[in-house]
């Protein structure tokens, strides 16, 4: 225990000083680039693996089962088909004998086939969240960067702009922004557009409603990160000042960007079932995962199916989203390292800022 | 300090007049309030609709609307004026007063749930972060994972089928299998096991003990009905009193400190005297005596605390206050759950005692503890719901702050200096771990008022939220806006208030002036 911890203390404090994020931790990292070592990271997280593979499982399952953007699937009902009931309508799939029968879902009341809505819904729901990911981030990037490296004038306007976004609660915004996408009215140029795609116009009005949050901490990290030596080194070597930000600046800041997108998404899906819930996201006909739940906690008592399926994609697709997230974290904070529970316990400090001497007296 | 206020407050104002302008250009083009009328045809349309226009002032343009109706809400802003003028909705109801109620609504069904959450949330953040990598650890944090990821209106449909139906069912025939009891009782044994930690010898006591009491006391219930006649009596007081002392203690003060102790104990045994005294005045009892009472009962506490002295005042006064607070929780519970079968059989409720949507059984007569009785049966199931929900944040939060703390330099100081665990954790790691915590604790109050759009939807409480919803769905302004204004104005308040009190805790934090 004694002398790789007083190095681990010591590469710690280095890379606090220098934020550089690369070389901490217990692990060999040399001659390692900081993707590679992200990446070893990421794929030493049991919870965010785990995640990953579930929900890389459900969209391939939602994408290619009932087909999407035009294109066919192998399952051979979709979510508008009505099918005469088969069993009353109750799941033909088991788990011993392993069996997917007709219906592995099960049927509702008119005879559609639950699994295909469920598959309609969830790919509903992970458009949205993509969508809402990548404007998001974008926006946020763009506007929390801006603002960060050229404070002034630049950075007040922004920032009152994102101060007026952010005290409206986001439900009740998004709430307003659901209902102007889901505008039929005849004539308007998004009518045509809408009401064939409107789950991409909902995606995106929400993305330019959640990108709020993520311009504050993108600005954050701008305004940390434009101090540096490195920045200004490249300032002085004639850099301009697009380069210092794709070149310098945003590699750096890009760790704290992917992990709130992420958490970001999260967020977005179950933003994205609350709304259709309560009738402000995604209509009848098309379907979706919390549209759903809303049409079908009526008939509990009788077919409980129809309401536990859906639900469960839900948490499902959250929950390994949310795991992917906190892996993401750990991936990319080089000071949230992972102890084991032993040495937990006997280092109690691995973040402290005492000096090294102090902690070799304590380590040896 | 004072310019740094009013400085904050004239930019807060501004924010506000933009953001308000934006939702409500937003709002209004969201749809047509005139639509219904569009497609009716009805004799009296035109009519109708000319009324509703005049109304709602539809001839002018949005934006010139929102100066009007700007001029109405400054009104607000003058004190003792009551010329306050949010408009009118749809129906004419001017907006103030449908306010009003909704606010008191949404108040009774948010705030409980939000202290719950809280006091629940950082318990079990510390737990978690003392016992870092146990498998209580690994358990909570992996339910907490999951609470996050569970959409409210999921849960809430579940406890309305589970915790409603299926436990008014039970109610009718209140008989616990002795399966049933045996499998609950393992699994709290087992969850007891899990909490307790350390060796194995020990769980396996704590948890056989956990299980063979919980089963018992199961099985008491069954024979007894006592779901049906539920209530304490004293002796069970004074034994959970007794409990309840020596744990008030353990955690304010430690065991070391006698005179602590004695004034917990005193004041349990003050309680179970009180109990039959208090009895004759319980049965007419009102919102306002059950308050004074509850002062009465700490100021009891401290005065008895404070005559025991010892080598620490303040600590004994402050464990027999606790101590008497909560049991007189207990004798109020009591005596709630005498008033149970008369409420139970009462003609509305006609035993299906938990309710699952409205917040309040309609037209339902009784004394003061039927009616509390029936406010919070309407309340359990959306309580619950929401603790659910917003559990996991805190616990988070709690976790990784506490963390950050008992890894500084001055815990290891002081457990150095020769200090006991407890005092090193109540004293030292808890309070300062509670510094930022206190700022999101904020931050949610402030959120209260407009938090529970879903849950008072699901449960049909016709709060805020409903308010809201329900004037969008009908593209009516007013009633949108003066939410987003009640809501938007406490944000911003509790924002300011959640940095000055982050800079009157943390003296590091300083506020630029």
């Amino acid at each position: 225990m004694s002398q790789p911890t007083q190095e681990e203390e010591i590469l710690a404090q280095q890379a606090l000083a220098e934020a550089a994020g690369a070389e901490a931790g217990s692990e060999a990292t040399g001659g390692l680039s900081q993707g590679q070592i992200v990446r070893k990271r990421f794929f030493g997280h049991t919870g965010a693996l785990i995640g990953l593979a579930v929900f890389a499982a459900i969209f391939l399952l939602a994408f290619t089962s009932v087909g999407a953007f035009g294109i066919p699937g192998w399952w051979k009902y979709n979510h508008t088909d009505v099918s005469p009931l088969v069993n009353d309508g109750v799941p033909t799939s088991s788990l011993w004998p392993l069996a997917w029968g007709e219906h592995p879902f099960g049927q509702d009341r008119i005879g559609r086939d639950l699994f295909a809505m469920t598959m309609r819904g969830a790919q509903q729901s992970i458009t949205v969240m993509v969508l809402i990911g990548a404007i998001a981030g974008a926006v946020g990037a763009i506007v929390g960067g801006l603002a960060g490296y050229f404070r002034g004038w630049v950075e007040a306007i922004l920032m009152r702009l994102t101060d007026v976004i952010i005290i409206i609660p986001v439900l009740l915004l998004a709430a307003v922004v659901g209902q102007i996408a889901n505008r039929r009215d005849e004539g308007s140029w998004i009518a045509s557009f809408a009401s064939n795609n409107g789950v991409v116009i909902l995606g995106v009005f929400l993305g330019f409603v959640l990108w709020v949050g993520l311009a504050r901490l993108v600005r954050g990290e701008f305004l940390t990160l434009r101090e540096r030596e490195f920045v200004d080194a490249a300032r002085i070597s004639g850099a301009s000042n697009a380069r210092i930000i794709f070149k310098h600046i945003l590699p750096n800041a890009v760790g704290v960007l992917i992990v709130n997108v992420t958490l970001t998404m999260s967020a977005a899906i179950l933003l994205e079932t609350a709304l259709s819930y309560l009738g402000l996201g995604v209509k009848a006909p098309d379907t979706s995962l919390g549209l759903l739940v809303a049409q079908n906690q009526e008939a509990f008592a009788t077919r409980p199916w129809l309401f536990w399926f859906p639900g469960l994609f839900i948490i499902l697709i959250c929950l390994s989203i949310n795991f992917i997230g906190d892996g993401l974290r750990d991936a990319f904070d080089p000071r949230q390292k992972k102890f084991k529970a032993k040495s937990a316990v006997e280092t109690t400090s691995h973040s402290s800022t005492t000096a090294p001497v102090a902690d070799a007296s304590k380590g040896s | 300090m004072l310019t740094y206020i009013v400085r904050r407050l004239i930019t807060a104002a501004f924010i506000l007049l933009g953001a308000s302008f934006l939702v409500y250009l937003l709002t209004a083009s969201s749809g047509d309030p005139l639509a219904e009328f569009r497609a009716s045809s009805a004799p009296n349309r035109q009519a109708l609709m000319d009324a509703r226009i005049d109304l709602l002032d539809l001839n002018t343009p949005p934006p010139l609307r929102y100066f009007k109706w700007l001029g109405g809400a400054a009104q607000c802003i003058v004190p003792f004026g009551n010329a306050c003028n949010l408009g009118k909705n749809i129906a004419g109801q001017p907006i103030t007063e449908a306010l009003g109620f909704a606010l008191v609504q949404t108040l009774t069904l948010v705030t409980g749930a939000t202290i719950l959450a809280i006091l629940i949330g950082i318990s079990l953040g510390i737990v978690t972060a003392l016992r870092q990598y146990s498998a209580l650890d690994y358990g909570v944090t992996f339910m907490a994972f999951l609470f996050f990821s569970l959409p409210i209106f999921w849960v809430a449909v579940l406890l309305k089928e589970f915790g409603a139906i299926g436990f008014n069912d039970f109610l009718r025939n209140p008989e616990i299998p002795p399966t049933v009891a045996l499998g609950i009782g393992a699994v709290l044994g087992v969850i007891g096991a899990v909490v307790v930690g350390g060796a194995a010898k020990r769980r396996l006591i704590v948890g056989g003990s956990v299980f063979v009491a919980v089963s018992l006391i199961l099985f008491y219930f069954s024979l007894t009905q006592w779901f049906r006649n539920p209530g304490l009596g004293p002796v069970v007081i004074a034994i959970l009193g007794v409990g309840i002392a020596f744990g008030v203690t353990v955690l304010v003060s430690g065991l070391k400190n006698r005179k602590a102790l004695q004034s917990s104990l005193i004041v349990v045994g003050i309680g179970v005297i009180a109990y039959f005294a208090v009895q004759p005045l319980l049965n007419d009892a009102t919102g306002l005596m059950i308050f004074l009472l509850a002062i009465a009962t700490i100021l009891v506490g401290l005065a008895v605390g404070y005559f025991m002295g010892g080598y620490d005042r303040g600590q004994s006064m402050r464990a027999a206050a606790i101590t008497a607070f909560l049991v007189g929780a207990l004798v109020v519970m009591d005596r709630f759950m005498q008033a149970w079968p008369s409420y139970f059989n009462n003609s509305r409720v006609r035993g299906r005692p938990i309710a699952t949507i409205g917040a309040g059984t309609p037209n339902i007569q009784g004394d003061f503890w039927i009616m509390s009785t029936d406010t919070l049966t309407h309340l359990v199931l959306p309580t619950i719901a929401l603790i659910l929900v917003s559990l996991a944040s805190y616990t988070r939060f709690t976790r990784s702050s506490m963390l950050e703390i008992m890894n500084m330099d001055y815990i290891r100081t002081a457990r150095a200096k020769g200090l006991s665990e407890r005092s090193v954790i109540m004293g030292h790691a808890f309070r300062n771990a509670l510094i930022p915590i206190a700022t999101i604790v904020a931050f949610d109050i402030g959120a209260l008022i407009g938090g529970a759009v879903i849950t008072e939807s699901v449960f049909s409480v016709r709060g805020m939220g409903f308010l809201f919803i329900d004037g969008l769905q009908r593209s009516d302004v007013n009633p949108v806006m003066g939410v987003f204004l009640c809501v938007a104005i406490t944000a911003m308040v509790f924002n300011l208030v959640a940095d000055l009190a982050y800079s009157a805790l943390d003296p590091r934090v300083r506020i630029k002036a």
